[in-house]
């Protein structure tokens, strides 16, 4: 696990758990809209569900902020492990055929990636109320990852041929 | 809670309420977000911005976007906003394009609008490929990538729009890839805010048509060098460069073109005078 | 035929010339002094393929009239040379009565001038001007023809003074001193064309050629962008608003190629401004698509063809009316837009006023086909009328939720947001939309905007700028022509009424849309119509005949360019037909 040094207080913290529950939230809605517009309703109602979830995550972060004033951060000023947000399902992985299974398997990356950034700010050090706080933060984000593994083993992956379309893509424009 | 954050509802605000006709997965919708993220850290009132566009896949963007937009026809995006931007200096002008759009059928316009360097941002969605028009080679197409318009591959030599635009005069040359769109987003906002014509490839995988894009992720990397302002050292740098390089790769100081207008202009019937006997 | 109008004052001269002889710079001399003597008259150059050097001529009718053709012969050709005069023989027709002045320095007049009769009169003109320190023979030429038409000697110094201003004072005297040796020369010649003297004007004139003409319409009318690429015979229109619009407060921009022109002043005007381009055939061909997206995204513009010869590169320097075709039927799709023609030199500031006007009125493309001869002839005019029109997009300022760019409004202009209007976002969109631009391809979202881009046009009140309905209007002969056309043919038709035979005359300003009712009217009372065009496939009539319906039966006198209708030759035409 990297370590990330770079929180050094709780409004930064709650930056960070803000963007990153906000951007789940989105990123989720996007992926809802793309598979209901490509008539995948399966998926795009779990996606929703999905998003749903992550609001009330983004109101729990919300609650915690109170009154306190968040520092602003240009998106390239999150001290993230990886590219974006860690809990953003990764939007170049979606299909228009994508099983539950996927979407599934999608979304535990996305709050593993979670996880893992609450637990390199844990032991990134910091003083003691980032500590708390994360701690506290990396505990729902255990929860959740847990909750979408009982989620995913109600759907075995589907067979190799799963994206076979004997239609020809459209040609357009 | 009193956040400034460029929170993601920040940057969806930007975001129109039509729903994207791309394939999930593909690059463009990342490219999306980095255009909503940058236009948010800029704080960009969205009517005073215009996304200008051509034809194909990654020409939809204005629709999907809450400023103002045009959707023109095939290769004159950068004509169009070239136009637009020289009549309303004040806007925030934008220009996408795909790159058969921006270098096979547009490509004298991209060579002219460098060289002009008007004060306009290029995004050109770089995927190898006409997503559009369902799978054919572009000008930046692998030689023998194989397809059924040119059975076995073009073999011709893939274009190198980097070294074109930096030939050309372009003041602002950048490289992006959707799956970083947190680095697009900043390269955007460079783009946007260093004047003249700024040039941003984004490397955005057709999941349909190229498939194989899927692997960028692991072929990118941030370029290993610091963005330059000497042309020679751009030259080499991207002569050499194997496409796929990340960053800001060359910033130039040329003065933005720009028309004069007059403070104090007289009424036409004032010069029609010189007509008099 | 010719008949003779020399009671009227009206003489032709054509000066001719190479090698850096300096004919046009002595023929826009001539015609600037004629407009300080009081006259009317048109200056018309014709050279060859060479871009500097090559032969020319410089074709000058003067008249106490106003003129708006070539007359029938040439009652005075000067030569200061005879070389490959052969290519002119055919633009410069001569008669038994007309005056060759030759250069007895350049030997025997070539055997195309000797065989048409004319008086050959020997005047050493390069001799004359060796006489004078750095006198040249197109001055000395200047001034004989000045002589023998009887324009006074200060004119001639004022005209000198203007065209030689910034040459420094010892060019002018030089100038001067060749040009009144010529004019002494002038006095032992006999010449029976000699102007009247001028009587004084009611109206103010103006000297204005064709393209000047329009660039001013379009500045009059609320251009202030105008982005182009170079092209004979357009390049005029560009280069006088090029200078123009920086005075007034708007900008020209050079563009890469005719597909960049086109789609940047849509950009423009996207954002606003009134915006302009100018071409010719080819480079009307290139901007096609692309006036579509104007007439899909409802983007007013406007695009002047003046055209040329063709198909392809065609004869650039000569007219032809041939483009009528592209311009309306050019565009892919059902593409309903505005055409317009101006029907003399000075009436190119009217159309093209009229068309900023209908433009952005109608948020529409408006296409203006003016022609080489009407662009590149310069003439002395009676001062245009201002018909300052109240010229006004429709936009809107405020905005609530749901802003519908496309709104199937009544009459079928919607208002226009403009970029920077706080709640307008919308994007311009060259897919077929909803009202709100969204790209459609439903069969009600298709129809309801294809009909709401028609009717917005045909809806609309042209008012009686349409045509010009003159001449004898009870007779029940029509001729009906129109462009540059119908000046030859309103010289013609004088012709025939000083001979008891009348007819009435239609010219349409407006192409596009078809006015079957509005022409139908104009016809009322007619019992044959005869229509005239310079088209080798009889594009003017093919489009009357399909589109309007004509309520009598029509005939046609159709002829390609290079050469221009010149009087009589529509006079044999005319006569002909209404006997038949
Ligand atoms: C004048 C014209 N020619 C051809 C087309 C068809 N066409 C539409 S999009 C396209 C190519 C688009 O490719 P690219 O610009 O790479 O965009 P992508 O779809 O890959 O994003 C083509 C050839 C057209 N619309 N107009
Ligand atoms: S075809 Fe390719 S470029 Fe077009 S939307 Fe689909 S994935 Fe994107």
């Amino acid at each position: 696990m990297t370590e990330n040094p770079g929180i050094a207080s709780v409004a930064d913290l709650l930056a960070h758990a803000h963007a990153m529950e906000s951007e789940a939230h989105e990123r989720y809605l996007d992926l809802a809209e793309q598979l209901e517009l490509h008539r995948n309703v399966e998926v795009a109602t779990l996606f929703r569900k999905l998003a749903q979830i992550e609001q009330l995550h983004v109101r729990k972060i919300l609650d915690r902020v109170g009154a306190l004033e968040l520092p602003h951060l240009s998106p390239w000023e999150y001290r993230w492990l990886d590219d974006e947000a860690p809990e953003a399902a990764s939007i170049g992985e979606a299909h228009y055929m994508m099983t539950p299974h996927h979407a599934l398997s999608l979304a535990l990356r996305a709050e593993q990636r979670a996880l893992d950034f609450y637990s390199s700010v844990l032991e990134g050090g910091g003083n003691s109320s980032v500590q708390e706080l994360a701690r506290e933060l990396a505990v729902e984000e255990r929860e959740h990852v847990e909750l979408v593994k009982t989620w995913l083993a109600k759907y075995p992956e589907p067979g190799a041929d799963w994206a076979e379309d004997p239609d020809p893509p459209v040609y357009q424009e | 809670m009193n956040t400034q954050t460029v929170s993601a509802s920040a940057a969806r605000a930007y975001k129109s309420d039509v729903k994207p006709v791309w394939c999930p997965g593909c690059g463009d919708f990342t490219v999306l977000s980095a255009i909503t993220k940058a236009f948010a850290e800029l704080g960009l009132p969205p009517e005073q911005v215009a996304v200008v566009s051509g034809i194909g896949c990654s020409s939809r963007i204005p629709a999907y976007l809450n400023t103002y937009g045009f959707h023109g026809v095939h290769g004159r995006a950068t004509a169009l906003a070239t136009g637009l931007k020289l009549a309303r200096p004040d806007l925030t002008v934008v220009v996408a394009s795909g790159d058969g759009d921006g270098f096979s059928i547009g490509g004298n316009h991209f060579l002219h609008a460098c060289r002009r360097n008007v004060d306009l941002t290029y995004i050109v969605m770089d995927n190898r490929v006409y997503g559009m028009t369902k799978g054919q080679p572009s000008p930046t197409t692998e030689p023998d990538w194989d397809n059924a318009l040119t059975p076995g591959g073009t073999g011709l030599r893939a274009f190198n729009p980097l070294v074109i635009a930096l030939a050309s005069g372009a003041n602002f040359i950048a490289r992006g890839f959707s799956g970083d769109p947190v680095g697009t987003a900043r390269l955007i906002v460079e783009a946007i805010e260093t004047p003249g014509f700024s040039f941003v490839e984004v490397l955005s995988p057709c999941v349909t048509f190229r498939p194989d894009q899927r692997d960028w992720r692991n072929a990118v990397r941030p370029a290993p060098v610091q963005p330059t302002g000497d042309i020679g050292a751009a030259a080499r740098r991207l002569m050499t460069d194997d496409g796929f390089n990340l960053g800001v790769l060359y910033v130039g100081s040329r003065t933005p073109y720009q028309t004069h207008r007059t403070a104090a202009p007289v009424s036409p019937s004032e010069i029609e005078q010189q007509f008099a006997v | 035929m010719s008949e003779d109008s020399a009671e009227f004052g009206n003489v032709s001269i054509a000066l001719t010339g190479s090698g850096g002889a300096g004919v046009i710079t002595a023929g826009a001399m001539l015609l600037d002094a004629a407009a300080r003597a009081g006259c009317y008259g048109m200056f018309v150059r014709s050279s060859g393929p060479q871009i500097r050097g090559g032969e020319a001529a410089a074709l000058i009718r003067l008249s106490m009239q106003p003129v708006e053709a070539q007359d029938d012969v040439f009652h005075l050709l000067v030569g200061l040379d005879w070389h490959n005069i052969e290519r002119f023989a055919v633009e410069l027709p001569l008669a038994a009565n007309s005056l060759v002045i030759a250069d007895p320095a350049n030997g025997p007049p070539p055997e195309v001038i000797i065989e048409t009769g004319a008086r050959i009169v020997e005047v050493p003109l390069k001799d004359m001007a060796k006489a004078v320190p750095n006198g040249r023979p197109n001055m000395v030429a200047l001034g004989l023809i000045a002589g023998l038409t009887g324009l006074p000697e200060e004119t001639l110094q004022a005209a000198l003074a203007k065209v030689l201003e910034g040459k420094g004072e010892k060019a002018l005297q030089a100038s001067l001193a060749a040009a009144l040796a010529g004019l002494a020369t002038s006095a032992g010649l006999e010449f029976d064309r000699r102007l009247p003297a001028a009587t004084g004007h009611e109206k103010s004139r103006w000297q204005i050629s064709g393209n000047q003409a329009a660039g001013l319409g379009a500045i009059r009318g609320g251009v202030r962008f105008v982005a182009a690429y170079p092209i004979t015979p357009a390049t005029e229109i560009l280069e006088w608003l090029a200078a123009g619009l920086a005075k007034v407060g708007g900008a020209l921009v050079q563009a890469e190629d005719e597909l960049a022109s086109i789609n940047m002043i849509i950009g423009a005007s996207y954002g606003g401004t009134p915006a302009l381009t100018a071409t010719s055939g080819p480079g009307l061909a290139l901007m096609t698509e692309s006036i579509g997206l104007a007439v899909a995204s409802e983007v007013p513009i406007v695009v002047i063809d003046v055209m040329r010869g063709g198909p392809s590169t065609g004869i650039p320097t000569k007219s032809e009316q041939s483009d009528l075709n592209i311009a309306l039927f050019g565009l892919h799709g059902d593409a309903p837009h505005i055409v317009v023609a101006p029907a003399s030199i000075g009436d190119c500031v009217f159309t093209a006023n009229w068309a900023v006007h209908l433009a952005e009125s109608l948020q529409v493309p408006a296409l203006v086909l003016s022609d080489q001869f009407l662009g590149q002839s310069r003439a002395i005019i009676d001062q245009p009328a201002d018909l300052a029109f109240a010229t006004q997009r429709l936009t809107v300022e405020t905005v609530g939720d749901g802003y519908r760019r496309y709104a199937l409004a009544a009459g079928g202009v919607s208002p226009m947001a403009i970029p920077g209007t706080p709640g307008g976002q919308y994007t311009a969109e060259g897919l077929e939309h909803t009202p709100r631009g969204m790209p459609s391809s439903q069969v009600t979202d298709h129809v309801a905007q294809l009909d709401k881009r028609r009717d917005k046009i045909l809806g609309f009140d042209y008012g009686d700028h349409w045509a010009q309905i003159t001449e004898d209007v009870d007779s029940d002969l029509a001729i009906i022509t129109w462009g540059s056309t119908a000046g030859p043919v309103r010289e013609a038709l004088n012709r025939l009424r000083a001979g008891g035979r009348t007819f009435r005359l239609i010219v349409p300003r407006l192409l596009a849309p078809a006015s079957p009712q509005r022409m139908a009217a104009a016809l009322r009372g007619v019992k044959r119509a005869l229509v005239i065009e310079q088209s080798h496939s009889a594009q003017f009539f093919h489009y009357l005949r399909g589109y309007f319906d004509l309520p009598c039966p029509a005939d046609s006198y159709h002829r390609p360019g290079p050469l221009p209708f010149r009087p009589g030759e529509l006079v044999e035409q005319i006569a002909n037909w209404s006997a038949a």
